[in-house]
């Protein structure tokens, strides 16, 4: 078992709802509710769940790139969450983020070169000699030959971006990186080529992964260990091969049950969650998912699950058990 | 950032573009080659001439004290030219800076630059820069601050808008996310982005200083005789409208062949430097 490299532990994103002419807080957007993890050095942990469940807040919060409201994040035991502007700046050189959308992400007036300057000419003082040696050096890591490197980001591919995006993280050498659905805006085509670069430089560089996708064939492939989300909470979590083979929490096995599958005759029985995701402004006082869930108790309305232990790493907030 | 050249030519293969540009490269080399290009001396009153009609001797005629009116036309663009870009400078500036730092940091600094630029905004330009001018007395300087001031707000909020659309973009986060100070992310990031709609401002806001430093020479605040400034000749024509047309026709024909150059200019260039904003 390796070392624990990042522990997050009572994470809270809340964001204010302001109303009226005097923009009085009426209430808080729960996006990130008591979330807490730990991932081991060298390992990809992913964060999944449906779209608004909060889980790119977390990776955000992680990075202080959102300010969370309350909670710690541990990177090798010192808390993030109290580095000072200037600290966390330095800091930033460890930890690094992977974007969505790799057309939105990239300084349109800056050529690939100098955007992949830029983490180096922030952390390290370099002579352009140097700069130029590392530049080449990554570039040809994830894929982007030398005579590209003067283009301006407009003239590659979604893939390529992304490429060009990928560099920028991991030139300052950081150990931990969090990849925020780094492949969702991606052709199909292109998706296993960027997911089997993130794998490759993961062995090369040592780096540690938060893998945020909705993709959980995705998540399959390369993931260490798994958190499921729902509305701002982790609802299970576990090592990946617990998580699919045995999901113990309804909201799990309903999620698995959508997956396609690989074989178009063999017709699974799909578990259809009714109504929609219950605002987060008011979570319901019970279980998150009782509005939805196919097993719902008494018990469910009034009381919120807490994480229970099954077997092992693997944790589930179900009343169930 | 499309480069220059790529810009005339595109502005170029818009006949509106053509137009602009054309009247506006017109303009600059008549104000540069002045002395090459006017004919008499600006000051010179040849006293046996007065009110001359436009002949082959004095182009465009004479005024009340015998002056080319011609000459003075195109000297007068000089000053108009001057003014403009001196007071577009100082406002473009201003601009920049109180945009920069109101819509990055927000906050109480956002609301107090912009509630200040408010209360400038609430005055009629002409009305404040009249204001300016008269406590600082009237000079060619005072009314290019005058002028540079009453322009100030329009360019913060250009460029504080500019600032928030552009702040809320993935590369910006992007380059948080890298460890980048803040002026380094203003500098390289923020505003090399917002400089497509505030070149656009720059050539707008020049007609209207243009017609601003016409508007405040004709009500006797701006450029002090005997300098020749399109607005002075216009107001001193008043008197001879009647008997002398060609001292307010020629006057204001230029003044609007100018506006209308920089502001066609403004338009086309808009559309060539950011097709999202064309409507």
């Amino acid at each position: 078992m390796s070392r624990v490299l990042l522990e997050v532990e009572n994470l809270k994103t809340y964001f204010p709802v302001k109303e009226g002419v005097f923009k009085k807080t009426t209430g808080y957007v729960h996006a990130v509710d008591d979330v807490s993890f730990k991932v081991n050095e060298q390992e990809t942990f992913a964060l999944v769940g449906e779209s608004g469940c909060g889980k790119s807040t977390t990776g955000m919060s992680i990075l202080r790139l959102i300010e969370p409201t309350a909670g710690s994040v541990l990177f090798e035991g010192q808390d993030v969450l109290k580095l000072s502007a200037e600290e966390l700046r330095k800091k930033r050189r460890d930890m690094q983020l992977i974007f969505q959308n790799p057309y939105s992400s990239l300084n349109p007036r800056m050529t690939v070169k100098r955007l992949m300057e830029e983490p180096l000419k922030t952390h390290f003082k370099m002579s352009q000699k140097e700069l130029d040696e590392q530049v080449f050096q990554t570039a040809d890591k994830v894929g982007i030959s030398k005579d590209q490197l003067e283009r301006y980001p407009h003239q590659f591919s979604g893939g390529q971006r992304q490429r060009i995006s990928i560099a920028r993280a991991i030139i300052s050498r950081p150990r931990f990186v969090v990849a925020d659905e780094p492949v969702s805006a991606l052709d199909v085509s292109i998706q296993s080529q960027i997911l089997n670069l993130l794998i490759q430089l993961q062995m090369d560089l040592k780096l540690t992964y938060i893998f945020i996708s909705h993709d959980l064939n995705v998540v399959r492939h390369l993931s260490n260990s798994v958190a499921v989300m729902y509305l701002g909470r982790i609802v299970e979590t576990g090592l990946s091969e617990e998580i699919f083979k045995n999901p113990m929490h309804p909201y799990t096995q309903a999620l698995l049950s959508a997956v396609p599958s690989k074989d178009p005759l063999n017709k699974k029985k799909r578990i259809i969650l009714q109504g929609d995701v219950p605002s987060p402004v008011n979570p319901p006082e019970g279980c998150p998912v009782f509005a939805r869930c196919n097993r719902a108790m008494d018990v469910c309305k009034q009381q919120r699950p807490v994480l229970k232990a099954m077997s092992g790493t693997h944790r589930t907030a179900c009343h169930l058990y | 950032m499309k480069s220059i050249k790529r810009i005339l030519k595109e502005l170029f293969k818009d006949p509106m573009g053509r137009i602009g540009l054309i009247g506006v490269v017109l303009i600059i080399m008549l104000s540069v080659l002045a002395p090459v290009i006017s004919t008499h001396d600006i000051t010179e009153m040849y006293t046996q001439d007065k009110l001359r009609e436009p002949c082959g001797e004095y182009l465009f005629g004479t005024d009340n004290y015998g002056r080319d009116v011609f000459s003075r036309i195109i000297y007068g663009a000089r000053v108009s030219l001057e003014v403009g870009i001196i007071s577009v400078g100082i406002a473009a500036i201003f601009g920049l800076i109180f945009g920069v730092i109101s819509g990055y940091f927000e906050g109480w600094v956002d609301n107090l630059i912009m509630r200040f630029m408010d209360i400038l905004f609430a005055f009629p330009s002409i009305l404040l820069a009249l204001f300016i001018v008269s406590a600082l007395g009237p000079s060619i300087a005072n009314t290019m601050i005058a002028i540079g001031i009453v322009n100030t707000p329009v360019f913060t909020r250009t460029v504080r808008a500019s600032v928030i659309s552009v702040k809320s973009t993935e590369y910006i986060t992007s380059a948080r996310s890298i460890g980048l100070k803040p002026a380094s992310i203003i500098l390289k990031h923020i505003i090399p982005n917002i400089l497509s709609p505030f070149t656009v401002q720059i050539t707008l806001a020049l007609s209207g200083a243009i017609l601003t430093e016409a508007s405040m020479s004709f009500l006797g605040l701006g450029i002090q005789p005997p300098d020749p400034s399109w607005g002075s000749m216009l107001n001193e024509s008043r008197k001879y409208m009647e008997i002398a047309p060609w001292l307010a026709v020629f006057p204001a024909v230029f003044i609007i062949c100018t506006i209308l150059s920089f502001n066609i200019l403004g338009d086309s260039l808009r559309d060539v430097l950011d097709p999202k904003l064309k409507l």
